[in-house]
């Protein structure tokens, strides 16, 4: 399970590098939020899928499950949401005042 | 427990919430504003005071004890950087009043600065990594609609790739939280750095660090990761720059001091080496991207880049006295680039300009303004007595004591052109032909003033009074560099 994770994180981070390299507003947008997904994907990986009961109070098991990882993605997952939207409409914004979506054309000049 | 440390974070961040209530009556908002940051600057001198009397302070939210709950931890070096952001926060405030246009004092411009101030402040303050990188989040996300308020072509442009560089730090943020927690079960710092010293800092923990490094690196512009601040901060008005001059770079800065001198301490030859060669290019690049413009504000935003090094510096020379260094440095850096960037701020009032080709001969209107800024301008170059010349002089000892000439030659020379650009805008904006027209030339520009004198007053007394505060700072280095006093103030050994 966590080698499989492992290699689906590794195929997200390089979908959404080769994303963010690309020459498009929108496409650089979505290479960030899978680039964040995979992020979380790592959180979630790493501190381990131990098998044990839901972390209860007063129950009585041998193994608890590690509540924080998801306490944490939760709060990554809300904090990468606002971004997303924000960077949606700021893309929406930049496309609308230069008329274009190419980053290349919005590089900006020295003598400005 | 010392709840009073929820006032920096809790304070700006309700009143902030409070002000979108006044949205269409600026002078109500003003006046809120006003007072609250006032009022936050008293209490981080308060807060400070009891760190100094009463050894280090910690806040445990909802009574979970550490390393389960969520901490707030006050030590000098934190509360320290509390003062200096609030001094900030009150000044490019004030200014912000005289310079801000109606439209965008109508659009939330004093809620977002209060909640920049806000994560500014929990930042400093949080000892836990996963709450660093939500403060960090409250901070950049404040700090994203900051840069872009006011919408022109060009802050669009360039406000999208500070967002998305920033974005892309904070994703790698998780990613090294992820491997920390992975690691050593933790997100307490200070926790961290017990577990840290327990299985040895070899192999996968110096790749964390590096990684850490790497993000902190961004977000404070360290060589090679500085391009996307001259740009972004060229957009915005003279008070926000002034405020992210002044801060935003210090909060990555600061989580390097504090992550290199807590966590990551157990092999300085890798670590702290590359630190001081990331400085060495920082200090070097920065400087000379400085020398090549002819833009006030855009000299000025280089020159952030080329001081980040300086602290960069002490942090890598990891003693006790460049430590201190870099921590006077620290203090020496806020108050002046501030200041400068008023300067700029209201010159560009007075001319409508920031281009240095464009505008000549202020000197003869505008006596003080001139002066004063000669008096910033050569602090930050390093000229004795000014508070600038100090805290490079401890840096520049240090390294010779170290025999690491060649960083030692670099940061005289970076010294050098320092002077050498500030000297091209004092001559290109004040001296020479009077250029202004009949009616730029009896502004009244003491309500620009104002806000700036107490900056300069700052650098003045840091400079005169170098023995009690380098000796102040000498303490905070000593508390940097014995972890141990942090961690069993934390946990409670």
């Amino acid at each position: 399970m966590e080698l499989l994770m492992i290699l689906l994180i590794g195929i997200i981070f390089s979908v959404s590098t080769y994303l963010i390299l690309t020459n498009s507003l929108l496409r650089v947008i979505f290479g960030i939020i899978m680039l964040s997904h995979g992020a979380h994907l790592l959180l979630l990986t790493l501190s381990g899928f131990n098998e044990g009961a839901p972390p209860l109070l007063g129950e009585e098991a041998s193994v608890y499950a590690d509540p924080l990882p998801q306490a944490l993605i939760l709060t990554a997952i809300v904090i990468s949401f606002g971004v997303t939207a924000f960077l949606l409409v700021l893309g929406y914004k930049t496309y609308k005042a230069h008329e274009t979506d190419k980053l290349d054309k919005l590089r900006g000049h020295a003598d400005e | 427990m010392n709840n009073l440390l929820l006032v920096p974070v809790l304070a700006p961040f309700l009143i902030g919430t409070i002000l979108i209530l006044f949205k269409s009556y600026p002078t109500v908002q003003r006046w809120i504003s006003a007072v609250t940051a006032l009022v936050m600057l008293g209490f981080s001198f308060y807060i400070t005071y009891v760190v100094y009397v009463d050894g280090i302070q910690t806040v445990e939210l909802g009574g979970w004890a550490p390393p389960f709950g969520i901490v707030l931890v006050a030590d000098l070096f934190a509360s320290l950087m509390v003062i200096l952001s609030s001094i900030v926060g009150v000044v490019c405030l004030f200014f912000a009043f005289q310079t801000i246009s109606k439209e965008r004092e109508k659009f939330y411009f004093y809620p977002f600065y209060m909640y920049l101030l806000a994560g500014v402040h929990g930042a400093f303050l949080t000892g836990d990594l996963f709450n660093l990188f939500v403060f960090f989040e409250v901070m950049l996300i404040a700090s994203y609609i900051l840069i872009v308020h006011g919408g022109t072509k060009y802050q669009l442009r360039e406000s999208f790739k500070y967002v998305v560089i920033n974005v892309f730090a904070s994703i790698f943020f998780i990613v090294g939280i992820a491997y920390i927690y992975g690691i050593t079960g933790t997100l307490n710092m200070a926790d961290i750095a017990v577990r840290v010293a327990e299985i040895e800092q070899t192999g996968v923990l110096n790749a964390i660090a590096v990684l850490f490094l790497v993000v902190f690196g961004m977000k404070g512009a360290l060589f090679p990761l500085y391009f996307w601040l001259p740009n972004s901060y060229f957009g915005p008005p003279s008070a926000i720059a002034a405020l992210f001059g002044g801060l935003l770079t210090k909060v990555g800065i600061y989580a390097i001091i504090r992550t290199f001198t807590l966590i990551f301490v157990h092999d300085p030859g890798f670590t702290h080496n590359l630190i001081l060669i990331l400085a060495g290019g920082t200090m070097f690049f920065g400087v000379l991207g400085a020398v090549a413009q002819f833009d006030f504000k855009r000299i000025l935003s280089f020159h952030i880049i080329s001081q980040v090094g300086y602290m960069a510096l002490g942090l890598g020379l990891y003693s006790q006295l460049a430590i201190a260094g870099a921590i006077y440095y620290i203090a020496h850096h806020i108050i002046v680039k501030s200041a400068l960037f008023l300067f700029c701020g209201a010159t560009e009032k007075i001319t409508g300009t920031t281009d240095l080709k464009k505008m000549s001969g202020l000197l003869k209107s505008y006596p003080v303004l001139g002066w004063l800024f000669l008096v910033s301008a050569i602090s930050l170059a390093g000229i004795p007595p000014l508070s600038g010349f100090f805290s490079k002089f401890a840096l520049i000892l240090n390294g010779i004591e170290q025999e690491r000439y060649f960083i030692v030659f670099i940061s005289l020379i970076v010294g050098l052109l320092t002077l050498f650009s500030m000297m091209k805008i004092f001559i290109y904006v004040f001296w020479g032909e009077e250029s202004l027209e009949e009616k730029d030339k009896n502004k009244p520009i003491m309500p620009l003033l104002a806000p700036i004198l107490p900056l300069v007053a700052l650098t003045i007394i840091l400079g005169i009074g170098a023995e009690p505060i380098f000796a102040f700072s000498m303490e905070v280095a000593n508390q940097l560099l014995e972890p141990s006093e942090y961690i069993n103030s934390v946990l409670k050994e």
